[in-house]
């Protein structure tokens, strides 16, 4: 059970029952919609974007436990930060997730973060923890949707 | 064959069902997950291979192995007549009249997309209509869709009631002189339901429409009748019942393959060619261009031998047991839901547990080595009947166990307490 309480850590699970940021935001002049046409996940992020930071950032949606929870804490962990320092983040946690950043050794800005990194032991989950990062990452860049479909063959469908 | 009189002999013992004997014949099954013994309870989605469908497998290609239809040589002989010969053993097994109405294919997606180009694109046009279920797999559904945009032709859709049964006093309704098709499932694989196709068939035929049949999880479940149903067309998916992947079949009455349109072209489904044009050799091999997957084929033949060789009364008896046992079991869980609650159902559960997500469901299983399936199960029409994202299914082949269901059961409880 050592493997299965790592994955579903107290924290993923409280994320999971009172989503923080959990509504359509007033005043977002960013919105994108993320889904994973393999499990039908779905979820949309609004962001308010002004003079380079993300001034305020939330999300409505339906997926499992580790989604919600990744794209709780995602808005937790973006919000008030500039384009580059959520670029930063995106990236570190797209790696920390598929397992080619080391939380512990390399330096990073995941701090809380990090008890997403279970999640690289369950490629058939990696998708759930990362949609939200990625619909994020397409408001960011102004695009209006995002989509785990091109992720790499190692990410595989639930 | 040491293996296959084995199996003779167990199923000549079997009057009550010996599963842990069985079991011993799916090597597949006596591994462990995660520290603990396997429970595979994704039969639906893929069941495992007994050991002398991988022997013979093993045989052709050791043996064996040549393109067919082709050489004069030993070993062209040898395979041509090994997959003719799971030809004929589809044909007894689900009654056809003739070896030649069953066409290889690769499985049900690829059958009833056969249907979709020969049948569909030849005799449909617009403003005709195709006739499918509520509850059908996507591969009984998107090609009809894509069927009805191209010829501007309109897909009509039998209802499903709250237990997940076809409502029929409205399927007659949906009968005209339009109607060129109606495609319906023979067991649900996301519900379990049993659907009355002789009584379907029976309906369409009195208005001269043809019917296909999605066989997929009927054939591992049901004895399959070809005659006694009068379907048009059944298709089947070998890897459903026992046998290796990318071997399927595709019965059809050979009054409509013979009319139909070519699917695939290339070799093998030619009679002659030249650059002005080409004529097309008789059926089967109209159907099946290119070299087939003669390996796969020769398995399902063997996959039906060993069914052959089991009390397949005494296997669906004890399917059905655990069916009602896992059921009931579930059922006492505060918090779970059954989805798809026909009076006929197949060994087949879909449950939710509270609001609790389907793929975590999946995830917290396969850490006690249980194998389900989590998701929509390619039927989100039937996700969306029950205002549910997903679901968690678990579906039993008759090498399954009572223990198991347990050990199902203890995981749901577990599930429940992570999530409390």
């Amino acid at each position: 059970m050592s493997e299965l309480s790592e994955l579903y850590q107290q924290v993923i699970l409280d994320h999971n029952k009172k989503p923080r940021n959990f509504q359509k935001l007033e005043g977002a002049n960013r919105t994108s919609e993320g889904f994973n046409p393999l499990c039908g996940d779905q979820l949309t992020v609004y962001m308010l974007m002004d003079e380079g930071v993300v001034r305020d950032l939330s999300f409505v949606g339906t997926g499992c436990a580790i989604s919600k929870a990744a794209a709780s804490m995602m808005t937790q962990a973006v919000k008030g930060k500039t384009r580059e320092e959520a670029q930063v983040l995106f990236h570190e946690f797209h790696r920390m997730v598929t397992g080619e950043l080391d939380e512990e050794a390399e330096e990073n800005h995941l701090g809380r973060l990090k008890i997403f990194a279970g999640v690289r032991d369950y490629p058939a989950r990696v998708k759930c923890a990362s949609l939200a990062w990625h619909t994020m990452h397409a408001a960011l860049e102004g695009a209006e949707t995002a989509t785990t479909e091109n992720l790499g063959p190692g990410e595989v469908n639930p | 064959m040491a293996a296959a009189e084995d199996t003779i002999r167990a199923g000549a013992e079997a009057k009550a069902w010996d599963v842990e004997r069985v079991r011993e014949d799916f090597p597949v099954l006596s591994q462990t997950v995660n520290g603990k013994p396997l429970v595979y309870l994704d039969n639906a989605a893929s069941a495992q291979v007994p050991r002398i469908v991988i022997e013979r497998g093993a045989k052709y290609l050791r043996e064996e192995h040549s393109n067919i239809h082709r050489g004069v040589h030993y070993l062209s002989q040898k395979a041509t007549s090994a997959y003719e010969g799971a030809r004929e053993k589809v044909k007894r097994f689900i009654n056809a009249r003739e070896a030649r109405e069953c066409i290889f294919v690769r499985g049900v997606t690829e059958g009833i997309n056969l249907v979709m180009h020969g049948y569909g694109r030849k005799f449909v046009r617009e403003g005709d209509e195709i006739v499918v279920s509520e509850m059908e797999h996507h591969s009984n559904l998107v090609p009809w869709q894509m069927l009805c945009e191209e010829k501007g032709a309109r897909l009509r859709v039998i209802p499903m009631n709250d237990e997940g049964e076809l409502v029929l006093d409205e399927f007659d309704g949906l009968l005209n002189e339009r109607t060129k098709l109606v495609c319906v499932g023979h067991v649900s694989n996301s519900l379990g339901t049993v659907n009355p196709v002789k009584e379907i068939v029976a309906r369409a035929h009195k208005q001269g429409v043809p019917v296909l049949v999605d066989g997929a999880q009927g054939a591992p479940h049901l004895k399959v009748d070809v005659q006694d149903l009068d379907c048009d067309f059944y298709a089947i998916s070998g890897h459903k019942m026992f046998a290796p992947t990318g071997s399927g079949v595709l019965y059809g009455k050979a009054e409509w393959l013979e009319k139909m349109n070519p699917f695939i072209g290339g070799g093998s489904m030619i009679r002659t060619v030249t650059f002005e044009r080409s004529t097309y050799a008789a059926i089967p091999d109209k159907f099946e261009a290119g070299t087939p997957a003669i390996a796969s084929a020769i398995g399902l033949g063997a996959a039906i031998d060993y069914l052959n060789g089991i009390d397949r009364e005494a296997a669906h008896a004890h399917e059905r047991e655990l069916l009602a046992y896992a059921t009931e079991r579930l059922t006492s869980i505060e918090g779970v839901r059954i989805i798809g609650t026909a009076r006929e159902k197949a060994s087949v559960l879909g449950f939710v547990i509270g609001d609790v997500h389907p793929h975590d469901v999946g995830t917290i299983l396969d850490q006690e080595g249980i194998a389900i399936r989590a998701g929509h199960h390619c039927a989100q029409p039937v996700m969306q009947h029950f205002g549910v994202p997903a679901t968690a299914r678990a579906s039993f082949a008759f090498y399954n166990t009572k223990e198991e269901v347990d050990r199902l059961v203890a995981a749901v409880q577990k599930v429940i307490e992570v999530f409390a």
